[in-house]
């Protein structure tokens, strides 16, 4: 018999559905995806209870596609067609690859990002990377039950915009909506903090598969706030594995290997690291295919003496964050230790040594991104009410600056700015006539251009035609919340708006990103009709809520006309949304979100004049 | 011109009124940051990017001692020129310039640890100047006093970041 449920008019039992939204961490070696239930956070396993994704995507010839474990189960058969830690790649160009010749991939050498040449086609790392998150999706929407309203992928504190570009690239192409681009030291510093109510000066470090950050955070009530990061984005356990192997071929002296057998070692050099965490000594076995048998053992003094250069690379960066926070080691209160690498008693030792303080172990290492990942999609989503959720602050890791004459860099945005940040600059044309510019966007700390990373080009174009000197362009530089770059421009003097044209020297173009996605759904045999047309929904579902709660609660700023017209902008769209037309709808999306744009700026200052209010009266 | 003070409800005033500054930021951010609009529509989405970017910039001025002291000045009506007026006291440029020769020593032998003592030598001129700026204008209100010590503390903060350089180099 159905329970019937009684509540009083204006006390509904739920003021608004739950939320779907997870976390992902999307790691070198190994992925997740979390989300919070009934108030508390978990990882969701796979149909066989495992919680981990191994971050292995193989391709077959017919097209098939295969990640996580049946691909790592295959990677030393198939080793050009299974690509392991793609993240490596994700934003860069050949040449910025550590050891790629020991990679055994086909890598295609494009300008921008690299590729690699697989039996179903040459694949950029963005594709690859979004198969994994399709794999995740799916089984968090056959877990919660239905269509994701959004997600949070966690990212290295120390990615560049390129990285984290190519990361929300991978995640529009897996179907998800990016709530935000979190960084992965302070997803665990929420985590942490929230789960041992801590206060204070905490920093995180975090060695996952292939990337390093340190993060130093300032915890308070309701409140995280990064002070200062740095890292390194090619230092992670993936080289102490290098180091083990680069070990066992010199001592058995073998020749140079194929592509299979080159893996299989890689293999067996990552299980005796692992082996020697919890041993002092570890074997390591191997048949290869040249009829070569290698029988040898490693302990842990030699595994210590050949990894010593890595443990004290990441002493660099821990000192560099504390002088950029202007801090010392005896104000930080605590170290958590973050990434699966950071199980190596040596690391252990070592940050232990550096803070004169045992680290905090007692999260998973593995699962503690993604736990705090899935707290901020949480709240990201609307599923906690104001007061009871919290306030993220976190800053640009590298420094933004353009190319001025002569090849050198001149700083716009500081490495550490509370993000988002802007910075305008103005600037005239020397030529008669002239009407365009172009522009050379770089990140990173060295003076010259050379030393920095080439983030875009772009070019601006449709200046009124005005002698040298007389046009005055004043170009915005904004970065987002998610540490992504937006670039606007516009003629002062005649008011006239650029058009900006932005060549990405890494990432993906946006008509690349609509290939892939047409590709895509090909392959998947899914209707890109279908696929518009559910997004739509969503978006305008999402839009006519968060209109409706601005109206129940700021109604009075509004005038009669505008009310007016906010109202039927909103009627239209909720008569077009049951229907079959995507383009209709996305029109009537548009339509509301111009009706509504004075309103928000309204109830944005009014919010701000709540907040300084109470101050006001108070200083009277 | 836009006040920074006035968007914290803080009386424009050198000597900062740092917990009042937080809370206030807090309070503000708690309204516009965009984690509070990440499911709102474009309209909303947009407004509070700008605005927070806004509420930064304004916190990071007025938190900096050299951009809080040329804002101040601004509001009074004096232009600190950091970039027309290099004219220094003969007094502080020879200290200026035994600074740097014990900077550049100190790179070169490699030594932290005189790096040290050069920094916390620097971090004490820095206190003393930001006192003596905050009793010119918090004070006697001579802006133009004041604006010579802004240009002197600003010289002091370049310094401090190639003591940073040189910490890397070492490192």
């Amino acid at each position: 018999m159905a329970l019937l449920q009684i509540s009083e008019p204006g006390m509904s039992p739920a003021p608004h559905e739950h939320r779907r939204a997870v976390g992902i961490d999307l790691g070198t070696t190994n992925s997740l995806v979390a989300t919070v239930r009934s108030a508390t956070p978990a990882v969701l396993p796979d149909a066989l209870g495992r919680p981990l994704l191994p971050s292995i995507v193989r391709y077959g010839k017919d097209g098939a596609v295969e990640v996580g474990y049946p691909a790592q189960a295959k990677q030393a058969l198939d080793p050009r067609n299974t690509v392991v830690s793609v993240k490596r790649f994700m934003g860069r160009g050949l040449k910025d690859v550590a050891h790629i010749e020991n990679a055994p991939y086909d890598f295609v050498d494009a300008p921008g990002m690299v590729q690699i040449r697989t039996a179903a086609g040459v694949k950029s790392p963005v594709e690859i990377s979004a198969e994994i998150l399709k794999v995740l999706r799916q089984r968090a929407e056959a877990s919660l039950g239905g269509d994701l309203t959004g997600a949070v992928i966690t990212v290295p504190a120390y990615f560049d915009e390129a990285q984290r570009q190519a990361t929300k690239d991978a995640g529009r192409l897996a179907g998800l909506n990016v709530l935000r681009l979190l960084n992965e030291p302070t997803a665990a510093a929420i985590a942490y903090g929230l789960e041992n109510a801590s206060e204070g000066l905490y920093a995180v470090y975090d060695l996952g598969g292939g990337t390093f950050d340190i993060s130093i955070l300032r915890l308070s009530r309701g409140l995280f706030e990064v002070v200062a990061t740095s890292g390194d984005s090619m230092l992670g356990g993936d080289d102490f594995d290098q180091r083990v192997f680069c070990w066992v071929v010199e001592q058995a002296k073998l020749p140079p290997l194929g592509a299979r057998d080159m893996r299989l070692l890689q293999v067996r050099s990552r299980e005796a690291k692992e082996h020697l965490t919890y041993h002092g000594e570890a074997p390591i076995t191997a048949k290869l295919s040249t009829g070569d048998v290698v029988d040898l053992s490693i302990d842990s003094e030699t595994f210590c003496n050949i990894t010593q250069t890595l443990v004290q690379k990441t002493l660099g960066p821990m000192r560099k964050a504390l002088r950029d926070a202007g801090l010392g080691v005896e104000d930080v209160k605590g170290v958590v230790m973050v990434g699966g690498a950071t199980r190596m008693p040596q690391v252990q030792r070592a940050v232990g040594e550096f803070f004169r303080r045992d680290p905090l172990n007692n999260l998973d290492p593995d699962k503690v991104v993604a736990l705090g990942a899935a707290m901020q999609a949480n709240v990201l989503a609307g599923n906690k009410p104001q007061g009871e959720d919290w306030l993220l602050l976190d800053v640009i890791p590298l420094s933004l600056g353009v190319e001025t004459m002569g090849g050198l860099a001149e700083k716009i945005i500081a490495r550490n700015t509370t993000i988002p940040a802007a910075k305008a600059q103005e600037f005239t044309t020397f030529k008669d006539g002239q009407t365009g510019m172009s522009f050379h966007v770089v990140q990173g700390e060295r003076e010259l251009v050379a030393d920095c990373r080439s983030l875009a080009r772009f070019e601006l174009k449709g200046i009124p035609p005005m002698v040298a000197g007389a046009a005055r362009v004043r170009v915005t530089y904004q970065v987002d919340a998610d540490g992504l770059l937006h670039v606007s421009a516009k003629e002062n003097s005649s008011g006239v708006e650029a058009s900006v044209v932005v060549k990405p020297s890494y990432g993906l173009a946006d008509a690349d990103i609509e290939r892939m996605l047409r590709d895509s759904f090909e392959h998947a045999n899914e209707d890109v009709h279908a696929r518009a047309l559910t997004e739509y929904r969503v978006d305008g579902q999402r839009l006519l809520e968060a209109t409706r709660s601005a109206l129940s609660q700021d109604e009075k700023l509004l005038g009669n006309d505008e009310r007016e017209s906010i109202r039927t902008a909103m009627l239209s769209l909720e008569k077009l949304l049951p229907g079959n037309d995507h383009r209709a709808i996305k029109r009537a999306v548009d339509a509301l979100n111009r009706a509504t744009e004075d309103f928000a700026q309204r109830r944005m200052d009014e919010g701000v004049r709540r907040a300084l209010s109470g101050k006001m009266i108070g200083s009277l | 011109m836009q006040n920074h003070f006035e968007l914290f409800g803080l009386v424009p005033a050198y000597a900062l009124e740092l917990e009042a500054l937080e809370k206030s930021y807090r309070e503000i951010q708690a309204q516009v940051h965009p984690d509070r609009f990440a499911h709102a529509g474009d309209a909303e989405r947009r407004a509070s990017l700008q605005w927070t970017t806004r509420v930064n910039e304004s916190y990071r001025t007025l938190k900096d001692p050299v951009q809080r002291g040329r804002h101040l000045l601004e509001l009074h009506g004096v232009d600190v020129a950091f970039e027309t007026n290099t004219q220094m006291p003969t007094e502080f440029l020879m200290q200026q310039l035994e600074l740097r020769e014990e900077l550049e020593a100190a790179a070169a032998n490699k030594d932290s640890s005189r790096l040290d003592g050069l920094r916390s030598r620097l971090r004490l001129q820095k206190k003393e100047l930001e006192n003596e700026i905050a009793q010119a204008i918090d004070g006697k209100k001579d802006y133009g006093g004041a604006a010579e010590l802004v240009r002197k503390l600003m010289f002091l903060d370049r310094l401090d970041s190639e003591i940073d350089v040189a910490y890397e180099e070492i490192e």
